[in-house]
């Protein structure tokens, strides 16, 4: 199944894109999503636990995902 | 009760206009600026980014929330997006209540949990021509790559 990713802020130019798309097996969660994404060059600069969002909702590492499904890794967010 | 991300300058009276009714005995409005100085550099002015879709809806589940919490429905709440300059409202809070009690808490709830959980970010510029990323305590977080 794809998985597509979503990448903001510092993290999208620490990576150079704002979008991935990934191929996992069924069952996969938000923490493999993590583990894929942190083994890509450049990656490694990303904090080890990441908040995550999936389908615009924030997430748990052990959220099992479905095809389809949009996962956002959120930096630290500065709004106001 | 109302939320929006907005790519214009905030309307801010028009804010205040909006929530305030005859039965409300108190009208607040919170403006967030950008301002000169942050972290000790000058700031010449910041460039605001969101998760859109997801901050909307952040948006909209936090004045629902504040609406049950403190029994108005007075509630409008605007956050901008783009090039700001210094002194441009980022953000605009406006609630009305009856009583100014639930009123000041209601728009301090509002403002502490967009800062938390709304997924909009801030790329300083400065007066050198640099640019940085800002974490949520007001620190430079990262050099952007470009």
């Amino acid at each position: 199944m794809t998985v597509k990713v979503l990448l903001f802020a510092s993290y999208a130019d620490t990576l150079g894109t704002n979008q991935l798309a990934l191929d996992f097996s069924s069952g996969a969660t938000v923490g493999d999503v993590l583990g894929r994404v942190r083994s890509m060059p450049g990656a490694d600069a990303l904090p080890p636990e990441p908040l995550v969002a999936v389908n615009e909702r924030y997430a748990r590492r052990d959220q099992v995902l479905s095809s389809g499904d949009e996962v956002a890794i959120i930096p630290p967010v500065a709004g106001g | 009760m109302r939320s929006a991300i907005v790519d214009l300058p905030i309307d801010t009276a028009a804010l205040a206009a909006e929530v305030s009714r005859a039965t409300n005995g108190a009208t607040l409005l919170f403006i967030g600026t950008v301002r000169d100085v942050n972290d000790g550099r000058s700031v010449t002015g910041i460039e605001y980014s969101a998760y859109r879709s997801m901050a909307e809806r952040e948006m909209a589940d936090i004045v629902r929330e504040a609406r049950e919490k403190f029994a108005t429905t007075d509630i409008v709440v605007e956050h901008r997006l783009g090039e700001l300059a210094i002194g441009d409202a980022s953000v605009a809070i406006a609630v009305a209540h009856p009583r100014r009690g639930a009123a000041y808490d209601a728009s301090r709830y509002v403002i502490e949990q967009l800062k938390k959980r709304v997924p909009i970010w801030k790329l300083e510029h400065y007066v050198d021509g640099t640019r940085e990323w800002v974490n949520a305590n007001g620190q430079h977080v990262a050099e952007p790559a470009r």
